[in-house]
């Protein structure tokens, strides 16, 4: 898959206090001078106190905090799939369509999925509250089929379910972050 | 029912918590290793053990901690690795979802030995709900004195932290996870140098997978003989295999090593045998990466041998007639299954998740998934088989990492055991239009077809 900065992305830079605390803490986990060490964490830190995704002012803001290059930001956040590059939804539906969940109906629970919320993969409801996409193996193969929402995993999962989770997230009910 | 060494306890009501950890025998281990023991001395009984990684590759990990610089005086690190992404794999989130102090238990003493005093556990991104169950377990391990500054007084110290990465197969080979830990893409790096001598911050290094490294307490309490005779030849000790697919109980489960694959299967106490009693067409015993097996060679050996479960007994026959006991990712499939949609959807995979360092891989995985790609969509030619056969023969070997062998093997042994089906679906298009069309026209029922 390309994964690919397009500048036009633009978000609100903030980085609370609460945040700058917690990226104190991670940058600790690591001698020091190999701050850069705790660039995966705080991307990911970042990134959820963001709306779920990662602009070009807010990488830089990063590599200004670790006092690392730009460049040293962006060649990690386009490598690993879980940043976000541009605006996504925000309740995702990530499925795992790898062999062993694709064996135990993966791919027509997500037919199933877009077409209860008439989308594409991919694409984003016009209200901005849903998408779906395919991902690779998530390690929950004996359980499938299966998708990620937020930090969870959505287990053993058929179309009633399916239907119920939806209306849960529009109903603001669906747990996201864990403690 | 057989030995339980990991998951003796994992059960018991509330064993998350340190408390509960701790009052039924938890940490017990480190008092015994740093009070009684020395390093070298640890480093003897594992090797005694003969605990083999169990990540996949199953190299002994006392003769891996053996080869840790100790001379020229750098800091030393434990790198456990937590990046469990191999598919068909889901053991050692079982063991930190619901044990999680065991595997701290198991990194302190496995540091000791090492003579680390700085450690990490790397854990995949998308397990962030587990690295969180990690990270409030670490802090009551500090709490309660059995990490940080001068442990039970005894002048050792150790800091460890859980680390997460960001949705990269790559990062679970250990070179690449360095990097990754090092805060850069997961590229891996040529060997030697090996991590044990430059590896994180070009730092002596040790990485192990979870279930190694949850093993230590048990073995570093009973001794490595205790532990040595458990199993079955070169295959010590118990094995979480993880099981998937089509089989009535799909779930994680310990065996002691040596037990018949038929059993395993079979066995109500397992995995109860295949769902709906519909017969079973493939197996894939060690993790997508190694060879996919039809049913003659899955009970027995081509030798006419009982195939176990264990490291010797699936590598019997090699690639050709055996597979590999891996990482104990166990995928059954039946006769509703695709091989040839199974075999392009792993290279997909492969594709997605290779770094693109070296070319036979960068290159390979993706021109294998387009053709498979077209040969899964009615659109193969007959020459497409004898071409995807070139191309994996092309990858393997060629490159810095295994991962280009590990997308190589499963094309390789699906085209040897499978390709009248690869045959099929080019030969009769039409046929294979619904990708479940094996569900309503099983192979059995329109291998008539193929005879010319």
């Amino acid at each position: 898959m390309e994964r690919v900065i397009i500048k036009q992305f633009t978000q609100q830079v903030n980085i609370t206090d609460e945040v700058m605390a917690r990226i104190g803490e991670l940058t600790s986990h690591y001698p020091e001078g190999k701050q850069k060490s705790a660039l995966l964490p705080v991307l990911h830190l970042v990134q959820d106190a963001h709306d779920n995704w990662l602009s070009v002012d807010l990488m830089d803001k990063v590599a200004e905090i670790l006092q690392i290059k730009p460049i040293e930001v962006y060649e990690v956040a386009t490598f690993y799939s879980m940043y976000n590059l541009k605006p996504v939804a925000k309740y995702k539906f990530e499925f795992c369509r790898t062999a062993c969940c694709s064996i135990r109906g993966a791919e027509d629970l997500m037919d199933y999925t877009c077409s209860k919320l008439g989308v594409k993969e991919g694409e984003i409801t016009p209200d901005g509250l849903f998408s779906v996409a395919g991902v690779e193996c998530l390690g929950a193969c004996g359980y499938a089929p299966m998708l990620q929402l937020g930090d969870f995993y959505h287990e053993h999962m058929t179309p009633e379910k399916i239907d119920e989770l939806i209306e849960n997230c529009k109903q603001g009910k669906v747990e996201f972050y864990s403690e | 029912m057989g030995k339980k060494i990991l998951t003796e306890k994992i059960n018991i009501p509330g064993i998350r918590e340190y408390d509960v950890y701790r009052q039924n025998g938890g940490y017990k281990s480190v008092e015994k290793a740093l009070k009684e023991m020395t390093p070298e001395q640890l480093v003897e009984s594992v090797k005694a053990s003969g605990l083999r990684g169990r990540g996949g590759a199953g190299f002994p990990v006392g003769m891996k901690w053996s080869f840790i610089d100790k001379k020229s005086g750098k800091p030393r690190h434990l790198l456990v690795n937590a990046d469990e992404s191999e598919p068909g794999t889901f053991k050692d989130r079982y063991l930190m979802e619901f044990i999680p102090h065991l595997l701290i238990e198991g990194a302190i003493v496995s540091s000791f030995a090492l003579e680390a005093n700085l450690s990490y556990i790397y854990i995949r991104g998308e397990y962030m709900f587990v690295f969180k169950i990690l990270e409030k377990a670490i802090k009551e391990a500090y709490a309660n004195g059995w990490l940080g500054k001068n442990i039970l007084g005894t002048g050792y110290n150790l800091d460890l932290y859980v680390h997460c990465g960001a949705g990269a197969y790559i990062c679970g080979e250990e070179t690449a996870q360095i990097e990754s830990l090092e805060g850069k893409r997961g590229n891996p790096r040529i060997k030697p140098p090996f991590p044990a001598v430059s590896g994180l911050w070009n730092e002596p290094t040790v990485v192990n997978n979870v279930e190694s490294i949850a093993s230590i307490p048990w073995i570093t309490l009973n001794g490595g003989e205790e532990y040595a005779k458990i199993g079955i030849g070169r295959s010590t000790g118990t094995k979480l295999i993880s099981a998937s697919g089509h089989i009535k109980n799909p779930g994680v489960y310990e065996i002691e090593m040596g037990m018949t694959v038929d059993e395993f299967m079979n066995s109500d106490e397992y995995l109860g045998g295949m769902i709906d009693d519909r017969p079973l067409k493939a197996l894939i015993p060690g993790g997508s990466s190694v060879q996919i097996l039809p049913p003659q060679y899955i009970f027995k050996t081509a030798n006419g041998d009982d195939r176990l479960m264990s490291y010797e007994s699936w590598s019997d026959g090699g690639p050709v007639t055996g597979s590999s006991l891996g990482s104990g990712g166990f995928i059954v499939y039946n006769d509703t299954a695709c091989i040839v949609r199974n075999t392009w959807n792993l290279s997909r995979f492969y594709h997605h998740e290779s770094c693109g360092q070296c070319s036979p891989c960068r290159e390979g995985t993706g021109w294998m998934e387009k053709i498979l790609y077209r040969i899964e969509h009615g659109q193969g030619t007959e020459e497409d088989v004898d071409l995807l056969w070139d191309i994996q023969a092309n990858i393997e070997g060629n490159t810095i990492c295994p991962l280009g062998d590990a997308a190589a093997w499963p094309v390789a042994a699906a085209i040897r055991h499978f390709r009248e089906e690869f045959e099929y679906h080019i030969r009769f298009p039409e046929k294979i239009k619904n990708r479940n069309h094996f569900r309503e026209e099983p192979m059995e029922k329109v291998r008539q077809l193929l005879v010319k």
